[in-house]
């Protein structure tokens, strides 16, 4: 369950070529009524309505419940400034189709790399061993069905040409030398996503997503009387190119300078449990790890989460709502649709301090009787679907910040995060600060740095004894993992007080 | 794809490429091919085949760089219009200098020694078998303990294979093929459900452990019952060789050329220097055969050579590729690792533990990260208090923080019990002093 900085700058190096469109190949469609928007994603993958359902037939012809296809068309474009110039970039184009079959709680899972009509029913067959008694698929009549647009774009990435994107990565790094002559190194990476997704079910569903993603982060070094420390700062948001804006590059610039001076001079607190306070916004890495996680069905359906037995009882306080949302437009980890082609919504995990729901994927969903909440989510076209988050936050509380850091005697204050982890049975989780206030006498004093937190999911949940009303979404970009694959989330908190949790620091 | 079939169309790109205004152009082609086996509660869960093929283009355009990847490789006419429009927007770039292509002197010239790292009967292995592996292991341990709540297991195995060509005179190719089976056991521990894993792999099917693997598992999870954090306080830490790796990574990663010219690394200027106790030595060695690091040339074609890291805790080399070392004013070394081989001591786990008055076994990292440009570092640990030799309860919900620079220095003792499975070749580790933070 990492959200690791580490992987995110590794990917985030490198746009050479602007764009790379498939010849359209106009095909016929006979007796089936399709709309134009649907028309232009089959002609995109060279399909007819036809060939989906010849697919789908091989697919359940050894007993299979359901199946279904995920094509994916993706192009990203990456630039990266090292040194003062902007001298290095990277394009990529990915492209295939996964095919899924299940039978009760078992999947088949199989993709190809073409959308040939060959290659598609040699992996069709491939998936279909999940189940294992032969019949006769009975088609079911091709549908669609209107999806919403939570990522409306201006200017496609794919009309972005490379001498439009530099200017703005060499300004990011040209300001952070302006603010600040401490600063002794900047590296600054853009990078740019379009991912065309058609979805066809053994149901007969047909549907599709256009999904932007933009990126822009630096990662700023600054030495001081001989002491070298670095930081960064990143936006990721499903945009277009008019994501780019001189304000978004001050903001960065401004943002990295600040995260990076603070650093200087930081020490470590006292080792042991202790009253952690987590400032509003990337403090809801606490939900995502301490909560989030164990809440996806996957684990809870196999008995393996720590929230196993908890549904419909109280866990946290009275104050504590805690909601689960693909809606949020523009958000890096909203979706017009899920990866099966369910509908994103709004979910309330925790209602009143109530466990209401899980995160579901359609397994899942099936397995305890629910509707699927829209959380199937997959790296690609080369990975099932499993549940996973979107967007998790916690509504405003009853307090103020001012009150929750009074109340502190002797704790941290943390706002600035790189990563996290959970073990989902036991309920440990951590996360790493990269910087925070030491908290004395209810008084913010003196910086601290690099320290981890951990704690147990239901005990730190309990132990949320306040939270502000001055809630925000997380700027950042944060990645999570889980079996092997990576997707894009979002997360928000406002300020709360966990009344204990185990710091890293130095022993007496 | 046969490897020729992928030598005539990296050839092709890299000529395509050197024709349309690239002055030197690297190209090479992968393609993998994977499957996997779950099972759960005596059924398959999970059936998973994965062939995937690609190509990644190094194009290196009037001292400008840029690089492309496609896995759309068969389509000429739709490549060599990628690779035409991706040299067109490498010129708005700002000029490299030291964006190059290797000296070719410095290129394996196809003269080396058999590594061993192919099973030449991975395709002919029945799929009936795989199933049974898989099977076998859930059979080892489900309804074995009245507190399994969840036993999963996987057989997964893997061919890869790759070529390489380079514009100014580099042609190789590699193959690798790899067989595992793992177990997940959850059990009950009043409110909480902890797991243990265990797993083997192997190159060759014929050699791949498939005894005890779900017991294993299952005595992971049955050893956390009961675990608890204890009070904060500076101990020994003995690090299991499963895990040890998690505390050498930092330090790997701080070698990178790339770490040391962006100056993100604790260890610049520190070659010849002491950066760790008399009892580390490491060797980076490229030619254990069927070691699974193994490798005749890295990632831009350099011929690999057995490389001292550290002897005796004095640095003696750093991970530095060509773009590098010409920024660093440096020799080329290697831009990454092989096999890592750290020089064993005499006595096993057990050994180690009982020279140990009050210390924390630790079995498993939990989070946790470093400070690339400090070394400081801060990490969720579990494992087992120690006192007088013997583990006296499970600990969890701990973390240890310190700085690299000092921790090495700290490393007391060594353990003979190097698990060769490995690319990196680690033994259990002694070090004193390590900073724990619990109640």
């Amino acid at each position: 369950m990492s959200i690791n900085r580490r992987n995110f700058i590794k990917t985030g190096g490198a746009a050479v070529a602007g764009t790379m469109v498939l010849p359209p190949l106009l095909k016929s469609c006979q007796n089936i009524q399709i709309s134009p928007d649907v028309k232009s994603y089959l002609d995109h993958f060279e399909v007819t309505p036809t060939i989906l359902q010849k697919v789908i037939a091989e697919a359940m012809s050894k007993g299979g419940d359901y199946a279904d296809l995920f094509f994916e068309h993706t192009i990203s474009n990456s630039l990266g400034l090292e040194d003062g110039k902007v001298n290095s970039a990277h394009s990529n184009i990915d492209y295939g189709v996964g095919i899924r079959v299940l039978k009760g709680d078992q999947t088949g899972y199989a993709y190809t790399e073409s959308t040939n009509l060959q290659d598609m029913l040699k992996v069709a067959k491939t998936a279909a061993n999940i189940a294992n008694d032969p019949v006769t698929f009975k088609e079911n009549d091709l549908f669609e069905k209107s999806i919403p647009n939570y990522y409306k774009v201006s200017q496609k990435w794919e009309n972005s040409t490379i001498e439009e994107k530099i200017p703005f990565v060499q300004k990011v790094n040209d300001r952070l030398f302006e603010l600040d002559e401490k600063v002794s190194k900047a590296r600054v990476f853009q990078r740019d996503e379009t991912s065309y997704i058609m979805f066809y079910s053994s149901e007969g569903l047909l549907t599709f997503d256009y999904r932007p993603m933009a990126t822009l982060g630096v990662v700023c070094v600054m030495e001081k009387d001989g002491e070298i420390e670095n930081d960064y700062s990143a936006r990721s948001v499903r945009r277009g190119f008019e994501f780019m804006t001189d304000d978004v590059v001050e903001e960065l610039a401004q943002e990295a300078v600040k995260k990076t001076n603070f650093l200087f001079g930081a020490g470590k607190p006292k080792a042991g449990e202790l009253p952690v306070v987590l400032g509003a916004g990337g403090s809801g890495i606490l939900l995502h790890e301490a909560m989030g996680h164990p809440f996806e069905a996957d684990f809870n359906r196999k008995g393996e989460s720590i929230f196993s037995d908890k549904m419909g009882k109280s866990i946290a306080k009275d104050f504590i709502n805690i909601v689960e949302d693909g809606t949020m437009e523009y958000n890096r980890g909203a979706l017009n649709i899920d990866d099966e082609g369910n509908d994103v919504k709004k979910v309330y995990l925790v209602k009143d301090g109530v466990l209401e729901s899980y995160l579901h994927d359609r397994i899942s969903a099936k397995h305890y009787g629910v509707e699927p909440t829209g959380n199937g989510r997959r790296q690609s076209f080369r990975y099932m679907p499993i549940p996973r988050m979107r967007i998790t936050y916690m509504e405003n509380g009853p307090h103020t910040t001012d009150d929750i850091i009074s109340s502190v005697d002797y704790g941290v204050y943390v706002d600035n995060f790189t990563n996290g982890q959970v073990k989902i049975g036991a309920g440990d989780f951590t996360f790493f600060v990269k910087s925070g206030t030491l908290i004395e006498n209810g008084k913010l004093t003196e910086p601290i740095k690099d320290i981890n937190i951990i704690g147990n999911g239901p005990q730190a949940l309990a132990d949320i004894t306040m939270a502000a009303g001055d809630y925000k979404t997380a700027t950042g970009t944060w990645t999570c993992g889980k079996g092997g694959q990576s997707v894009p989330v979002g997360m928000g908190l406002p300020s709360v007080l966990v009344k204990k949790l185990t710091v890293g620091g130095t022993s007496a | 794809m046969t490897k020729d079939e992928k030598y005539s169309i990296a050839k092709w790109a890299m000529e395509h490429a050197v024709q349309n205004g690239a002055q030197q152009a690297r190209v090479s082609i992968y393609n993998n091919n994977s499957s996997q086996i779950e099972v759960r509660e005596e059924k398959i869960d999970k059936l998973q085949e994965s062939n995937r093929s690609g190509m990644q283009i190094n194009l290196y355009v009037n001292n400008k760089y840029s690089s492309i990847s496609t896995n759309r490789i068969t389509n000429k006419e739709e490549l060599g219009k990628f690779i035409v429009e991706a040299i067109a927007g490498t010129k708005y770039l700002a000029e490299d200098e030291f964006r190059t292509l290797p000296d070719p002197e410095r290129y394996y010239k196809g003269d080396g020694p058999d590594l061993k790292s192919v099973d030449p009967k991975f395709t002919s292995v029945d799929p009936q078998q795989k199933v049974k592996d898989a099977f076998a292991l859930e059979k080892e341990v489900f309804g074995s303990d009245e507190h399994i709540i969840s036993v999963s297991a996987s057989y997964r195995d893997g061919m890869s294979g790759s070529v390489m060509v380079a514009s100014n005179g580099f042609k190789g190719d590699t193959e690798n093929t790899y067989y595992s089976l793992s177990a997940s056991v959850s059990v009950t521990d009043g409110e909480a459900r902890p797991s243990g894993n265990w797993y083997e792999s192997s190159i060759f099917n014929d050699e791949l452990i498939r005894k005890d693997i779900g017991k294993k598992a299952l005595k992971r999870a049955l050893d956390r019952l009961g675990q608890a954090k204890i009070g904060s306080g500076k101990m020994p830490m003995i690090v299991e060789n499963k895990v040890a790796g998690n505390s050498l990574g930092p330090l790997i990663s701080a070698l990178n050329g790339y770490a040391i010219q962006q100056k993100q690394s604790f260890l610049i200027g520190m070659k010849g220097e002491k950066i760790g106790s008399d009892l580390m030595t490491i060797v980076d060695d490229p030619f254990i055969v069927s070691g699974r690091g193994s490798r005749l040339f890295d990632s831009e074609g350099m011929a690999t050579k057995k490389m001292p890291l550290v002897e005796n805790g004095i640095l003696k080399n750093y991970y530095i590729d060509t773009y590098y070392g010409k920024k660093l004013e440096m020799e080329a070394t290697t831009g990454g690792t092989t096999n890592l081989v750290f020089k064993p001591g005499e006595k096993d786990l057990e050994g180690l533990l009982a020279d140990i008055d009050r210390g924390i076994l630790v079995t498993g990292f939990n989070g946790g990260n470093n400070n690339g440009a400090t070394g400081d570092f801060s990490y969720g640990i579990e494992g087992f208090l120690v006192e007088k030799g013997k583990l006296i309860q499970p600990v969890a919900e701990m973390n240890i923080t310190g700085s690299f620079k000092q921790l090495w220095k700290d490393l007391v003792a060594v353990g003979n019990d190097v698990d060769p499975s490995r690319s990196w070749r680690l033994p259990s580790l002694v070090f004193d002093n390590v900073d724990f933070s619990g109640i």
